[in-house]
């Protein structure tokens, strides 16, 4: 399998296939090897019993309590509000409730971070879980205090007769004399996102809640600030080395020889080589890091690149057949109302590769041994990360545990490279028979970590003579939104997964507009297209914050703006007409009156005296049973192209408000990230690879770009508890700033990014 | 002012550091008022001293370009990106976010993040914090102008920038008012 030849270490990449078996080449140390062939997945860990009340809930001999959750927080302060349902719940105070999240061995799998639905469906389960818990307390109680139960109150921790408040329990002495939270909770039988609990005792209407509604602190914050916070990057274990990875020279490029003298005056640097994926480790990290650029590797470039370019890909994405279809609406007769309009409208937008690019690129470390694996990880979905890690090591001969431990670690935005640092970590620990950790360069997170997918929609409109907009067409052709799957629960939806030889399982969907517009005739249509390259691909596709909701939206809310002037109608004043739902109505007038909204059936192109155009642009979406409308306010400078969101204003409903503070926070975060990869994000990429590898060529929103002022406003709705927050306003943001740059100039941006060329070249 | 010359790098710049092999070296460093001794490759960046061998949290990799700034300590008060600099071009006094605290009282400048809620993941916090810190020192009465200047360069992928600059606002509200004493 592998011999030596003049220093370099030579091996055949079928034979290596084959058997699927890792060569680690030590300078020191005999070759190893392990087998790596298995495909079949691990049983998923169910060791926690959901159907169990204390498999959620303790209360500690001090009246602490801890909630554990199967879900992530990652900065957006979601545990803090989960714990504040189960203080309203429970009648203790906030401050006593530590939500313990994350670690696949003490949590149940609620399906880890997905959809900004943190709230929206696990809030729920934690609801139901506290009230029972409640009640469990308060029978034990009862039965302490020969009182009946619904004679008892509680407040602060502790249970009194009503009558006679001097006699009283606290949860504490109870959990000292018995054993409430042993008791069964009615669970779903599901586990993920589908998780449901539903108890004996019925939760507390909203409206008399407490803690909910009030804008508790952060749980995180403090540590985090004062750098006393563990974070992933500050963990570490006892004789663990720092791994790096070779990735290969161009997209599809193997291995054909590495040169293990290369690295040999590195001290206790050694080399890992499992088909195409190559790694080094070395004891101190800065060791590692000078193996990785000093180890020559030649790469087989025979079947490698892509088909296209960065420059030509929107044609590319035209041109290609289609994989997988679909039409998401369909009402009226679209074709026959374009054939007889006396005016019909059609426009293309496009919206390009673009990159997680976390603040880190991807970091975790790996103790392989004994047949079990622990990962430190701050993927969002460790569980699926304990399953992916038992699944790329065992196979038929020897099957492995995992566990996985979330850590705080860069914002994550959906699926990242995280979960794909976790197997390279999990291999690199497997191979030399030592804790890893691995941290990937700046190059690789912004150069193979996961995209969102890039598309190109086609809007047409049929107008009848009166003016009447009768028929609406939307369809988006583009990437796969996953050409890998958000979890990373199978080696094939895994980079190192990959790089070993497990086979890529897409799925092909793509997405379409959520809003509640009316026309006569209205279809809703997409088209998924294949990956540039299916194994290992720099570009391939995964769920990005609010997957494919910014792309989608920023053509449809715009086209909607393009109907409206072209019926010489306000853009408000014409959504406010044909949207069906009243929550949709709400939010629309709330950010027109924020912000001051003056109609206008024409762009009106206001230049100030410094020469820049100033304008205001509406748009509106739903998502995960929230909607939101943004009012943004541009000022286009024609010298420079550069174009400024001065100001933003939002309506916002998100159902129940658990945390107004912190909730506008995220709200912020959201629509300056979608301003970012409005006005700057691109993934650029030749036939031979990704060439935006840093953040010179991968330019993202700095503190100059700042709006000056966001006013947010919310229709809370208490009735609807809470829904998916914070993402949702993802998505209207990129049509605003289109739209106000219309009002503004009367040109119409129909490319993301609107860097300063193309705005200046649009402007003429 | 102290910084050794070679200190100074293009705001933007990406510095590689590579390729010379030299022997391992000692090396002093005066990290948060303490004295440590460093054995490393003269050419190691001092984030890698700070993290693996001293043990400071708040310094942290992000790009290893000078592209970031999540590296950001204070030599001699000024910002510097400790993923590029070498161990070896280190004279100053070097201040980390670790280091700013006094006791369980946060620095003014951290204490104005925690009130704002400034950041999400908090992974970046060093670079806004830290150059924060410096231009704040040397001067609190700073212009919203002057603060959007001295932050370019700095990323947050988490886009909290209206929680952050509102942060540094109350930073330099903060501290003008103690040092005209009425704080």
């Amino acid at each position: 399998m592998a011999e030596q030849a003049g220093g370099a270490l030579l091996f055949a990449r079928r034979e290596l296939l084959k058997g699927a078996a890792a060569l680690l080449v030590s300078l020191n140390a005999p070759l190893v090897a392990w087998s790596a062939g298995g495909r079949a997945n691990a049983p998923p860990q169910r060791d926690l019993d959901p159907a169990r009340l204390d498999t959620w809930l303790a209360i500690r001999g001090d009246g602490r309590v801890t909630g554990y959750w199967g879900k992530m927080d990652m900065g957006q302060g979601v545990d803090t509000a989960i714990a504040q349902i189960v203080a309203d719940e429970l009648d203790v105070r906030v401050d006593v409730v530590d939500i313990v999240f994350g670690d696949t061995a003490r949590c149940a799998d609620q399906g880890g971070a997905s959809g900004s639905n943190g709230l929206k469906l696990s809030g729920l389960a934690f609801r139901a879980a506290a009230a029972q818990a409640r009640l469990a307390l308060l029978e034990q109680a009862a039965a302490e205090l020969g009182t009946p139960p619904d004679e008892l109150q509680v407040a602060d921790g502790v249970v009194r007769v009503r009558r006679r408040p001097s006699r009283k329990v606290s949860y504490a002495d109870l959990v000292r004399r018995g054993e409430p939270l042993a008791a069964p909770i009615q669970w779903n039988g599901k586990y993920g996102n589908g998780l449901t609990l539903s108890g004996r005792a019925k939760p507390k209407p909203w409206s008399e809640s407490r803690v909910v509604g009030t804008s508790v602190p952060r749980k995180d914050i403090r540590d985090k600030l004062l750098a006393r916070a563990t974070f992933l990057h500050d963990h570490s274990l006892p004789g663990m080395l720092h791994g790096r990875m070779l990735r290969p020279s161009k997209p599809g490029a193997s291995v054909r020889r590495v040169e293990r003298d290369s690295v040999k005056d590195i001290p206790g640097a050694r080399i890992v080589v499992d088909g195409d994926f190559v790694g080094v480790v070395a004891p101190r990290e800065w060791d590692a890091i000078r193996a990785a650029r000093k180890l020559a590797v030649e790469w087989d470039e025979s079947d490698s690149g892509f088909d296209t370019d960065s420059n030509s890909l929107h044609e590319w994405i035209r041109r290609a057949g289609a994989v997988e279809s679909a039409v998401e609406h369909d009402n009226g007769d679209v074709e026959a109302e374009i054939a007889g309009a006396a005016r019909t409208l059609t426009a293309e937008y496009e919206w390009p590769f673009q990159s997680h690019a976390r603040m880190a690129p991807a970091a975790a470390i790996a103790d392989v041994r004994d047949g079990h694996v622990t990962v430190w990880t701050d993927s969002q979905k460790p569980w699926d990360t304990a399953r992916g890690a038992a699944a790329l090591l065992g196979d038929a001969d020897k099957s492995f545990t995992a566990r996985a431990i979330w850590m705080p670690g860069p914002g994550s935005y959906g699926r990242s490279d995280a979960g794909d640092g976790a197997m390279d970590a999990v291999l690199l620990s497997a191979t030399v028979g030592a804790p890893v950790r691995v941290q990937w360069m700046r190059d690789e997170g912004h150069g193979w970590d996961p995209k969102g997918p890039a598309s190109v929609v086609t809007c047409r409109g049929a107008i009848d003579a009166t003016g009447n907009v009768r028929a609406y067409h939307f369809h988006i052709k583009g990437f796969s939104r996953h050409d890998q799957n958000s979890r990373e629960d199978r080696p094939g939806e895994l980079l190192a997964g990959h790089l070993v030889g497990h086979e890529s399982t897409p799925e092909w969907t793509v997405s379409s507009p959520d809003d509640s517009y009316v026309f006569p005739a209205k279809r809703y249509s997409w088209q998924a297209i294949a990956p540039l390259r299916r194994q290992a691909s720099p570009l391939r596709t995964a769920h990005f914050r609010d997957p494919y909701g910014p792309e989608t939206h920023f053509a449809s809310e715009s086209f909607i703006d393009e109907l409206a002037y072209a019926t010489r109608t306000d853009p408000l004043e014409f959504r406010l007409a044909r949207v069906a739902d009243e929550r949709d109505a709400a939010v629309l007038r709330t950010a027109a009156e924020l912000s001051g909204w003056q109609p206008h059936a024409a762009p009106r192109k206001r230049r100030r005296s410094d020469g820049r155009y100033v304008g205001t642009g509406i748009a509106y979406a739903q998502r995960s049973g929230s909607v939101n409308a943004v009012v943004a306010e541009t000022v286009v400078d024609p010298a420079s192209g550069r174009i400024h969101v001065r100001r933003i204003w939002v309506g916002a409903d998100h159902g129940l408000v658990v945390n107004p503070f912190t909730l506008d926070r995220t709200i912020e975060g959201n629509l300056l990230q979608a301003m970012s990869r409005t006005l700057f994000e691109e993934v650029q990429f030749t036939r031979d690879g990704v060439r935006s590898l840093d953040w010179q060529s991968y330019p993202i929103l700095e503190a100059a770009d700042a709006p000056d002022d966001v006013q947010i406003r919310h229709v809370n709705r208490p009735e609807l508890g809470p829904q998916g927050a914070g993402e949702p306003t993802t998505r209207v943001m990129p049509a605003a700033i289109a739209n106000a740059v219309f009002d503004a100039t009367g040109v119409r941006l129909r490319r993301v990014p609107f860097t300063r060329a193309r705005v200046k070249a649009a402007l003429g | 002012m102290g910084a050794a010359e070679g200190l100074r790098l293009p705001k933007n710049g990406a510095v590689h550091l590579f390729g010379t092999d030299c022997m391992d070296k000692s090396f002093t460093l005066d990290v948060d008022g303490r004295q440590h001794t460093v054995r490393a490759d003269p050419a190691m960046p001092l984030l890698y001293a700070l993290r693996n061998d001293i043990g400071k949290r708040g310094p942290r990799f992000g790009c290893g370009l000078a592209q970031c700034g999540a590296c950001t300590v204070l030599v001699d008060g000024e910002p510097v990106r400790s993923c590029v600099v070498p161990v070896s071009a280190i004279r100053g006094a070097v201040r980390t976010l670790d280091g700013l605290a006094s006791g369980d009282t946060p620095h003014p400048v951290q204490a104005a993040f925690i009130a704002e809620e400034a950041g999400q993941c908090e992974y970046c916090m060093s670079g806004w914090i830290m150059t924060t810190v410096a231009l704040l020192e040397e001067n609190p009465h700073r212009s919203d102008e002057d603060i959007r200047g001295a932050l370019a360069g700095l990323k947050c992928r988490c886009a909290t920038h209206m929680a952050i600059l509102r942060a540094v606002r109350r930073a330099a509200d903060e501290m003008a008012k103690a040092e005209r004493g009425d704080g």
